[in-house]
Formats: structure tokens, sequence, C-alpha cells
């Protein structure tokens, strides 16, 4: 089985690479990008009967930073 | 007073924090990051700056699960003294042996000079040979150094004194202006800039010198 972790940094918490790319963005003529928030993907791939409870823990104790990021879990 | 000082891979200020701790009169003992255990009798653990672990997945976050990094919890659970210097302090927080995070700086550049400090409080084995709001010059090279934390946190940090250094002229986008903090019960201690790189003649500044002496003062009259 595997699972699709989306990292991304709590809202309120500033993102400068986001502020970076939505700046480079309105350079190339892209008007009307208000806002860009850069996260992560990480894709997992795990031995069957993995529990989304594990999953979860992962999440917590490595893959993400929940005192500035949040996470999601899809399972594929 | 004894000291060990964390190695990880990438870890690339480990010596420079060995010869400042051992300047101010430290027997120093280095530790690879895969031991489990530290020497026996050490006082002071040292996490030095460097990109431990390429700074994958986040600064100082694939240190923070190092086996060397549950004996220093464990180290810090006693009542243990331990400092992290940059890359140490990012693994401080994420090892939640210290509260708040460090981000991307605001300006999104690596930054690499000396700036000035004032130090917030003298109240802790660190800082007690500086004087009270004292300004300081010491280095800093970081690309992730914006200390952040909710706003509960930070006025707890203010209200109880955890705020060990401020910066003069905010370099990094930092909440308050905080480049350094101290643990509840003030001997855990995680900064930003450099004192190791200001902490003799040849440096050109030893204005880093009194944090090592005054650790030293603190563990020998304990």
């Amino acid at each position: 089985m595997k699972a699709r972790v989306f990292v991304m940094l709590k809202n309120g918490v500033l993102d400068p690479q986001g502020a970076a790319v939505q700046h480079a963005l309105g350079a190339l003529g892209f008007d009307g990008v208000n806002e860009v928030r850069q996260g992560k993907v990480i894709e997992l791939d795990l031995a069957d009967g993995t529990t989304e409870a594990s999953i979860n823990e992962m999440c917590e104790k490595l893959l993400a930073n929940t005192v500035i990021e949040s996470y999601r879990v899809e399972l594929l | 007073m004894k000291a060990a000082v964390l190695q990880f891979p990438g870890s690339n200020c480990d010596r420079d924090m060995a010869m400042a701790l051992k300047q101010a009169g430290a027997d120093v003992t280095m530790v690879w990051h895969k031991e489990a255990d530290l020497p026996a009798g050490i006082d002071v653990i040292g996490v030095p700056g460097g990109f431990s672990y390429g700074d994958y997945l986040r600064c100082g976050a694939i240190a923070a699960n190092s086996p060397i990094t549950k004996a220093l919890k464990a180290h810090v659970e006693r009542g243990g003294y331990a400092f992290g210097i940059c890359n140490g302090f990012q693994v401080l927080t994420e090892a939640r042996l210290l509260p708040g995070a460090l981000l991307r700086n605001a300006g999104l550049k690596y930054i690499c000079r000396t700036v000035g400090l004032a130090v917030e409080t003298t109240d802790s084995p660190y800082t007690s040979a500086y004087a009270q709001g004292q300004h300081i010059g010491i280095p800093i090279a970081h690309h992730d150094g914006n200390f952040t934390a909710d706003e509960d946190t930070l006025d707890r940090l203010e209200g109880e004194g955890l705020v060990a250094f401020r910066y003069l002229d905010n370099p990094n986008g930092s909440k308050r202006n905080i480049a350094g903090i101290l643990s509840d019960n003030r001997r855990v201690l995680g900064m930003m800039p450099h004192p190791e790189r200001a902490a003799e003649a040849a440096h050109g500044n030893e204005d880093g010198k009194a944090f090592f002496t005054s650790l030293l003062d603190a563990v020998v009259s304990a």
C-alpha cells in the first residue's frame, strides 16, 4: 500500500519561499496570483496493513514539525 | 567540568565549539551520533552548528532522532546542562527540548556576518559573566534562523525571562528579535549566533568568550 503525506506551513506562519514564488509569477506576467504557499509531498511505500494511526504517528514524530506545520494523509 | 560535543554527519562547528570549551577550562570529549550512551560524568552537552544530515527534511529534524539524542534528552531530563548553537539550536527545538522552531530567513538569503546582540538576562549559566543589557557582536551564519513560536509561548518566554539574547537589528525575521532562549529550568540554551567564533584574540573578537566562562563558573560552583 502507498500513502501520500502533504506537509504545509500552518496558516499564519510566514512563508517567504511562497512569497518569492508569487513575486516570480508576477514578474512572468501572471496577474491575479493572490498568494502562494509552498509545502512538500512525501510518498510512502508501506507494508500492507499499516494503519492510518501509525502513519499519523510518523507525521507527528518526524515528517511534520507540528509547531509550524500541518499535515494531511492520503491513502492511495 | 566535563563537556561532550556531539558530532552528526554534516556538523562543521564541532571542533570550534570544543576549542572554546577547552580554552575556558573544560575537559572535552567528542561523541559520535551513533553512540547510544554518553561518557560517564558529563556535566554539559554541546550541540554544534553545521548542516546535520544535509538539512534533509527540515534543519535538525533527523539529528533530533539520532541515537545520541536519546541520551541528550535523558541528560536534560535529569537536569543536566546542554546548549545548541545554530544547527544545534535547530536540533534542540526539533527534539522539543526548547520551544518554537527556526524557519527560513525572512529575506530568503543565507547570512554570514557579525551582528549586534543585547544580553537579555544574566540569570543563566551561559550569561552570568555578561552585564545585563550589554551589547555584544557575535557572528551569525545561517539560512534558517528565523525564530518563531505562537504568541502565548513568546509571551511566556519574555514573561519568565527566558529570552537570553536579542538582535539589535533583526537580520532574519525572528519573532520579537529573539536570537537565543533558555529552557524553563534555565539549563538548556539555544541560540543562532556563534559565540565560539568570537572566543579568542585570533578571532578578532572575544565577545563570545564570556559565554563559555559563565558556563564553567556555573558548573564548577554547582
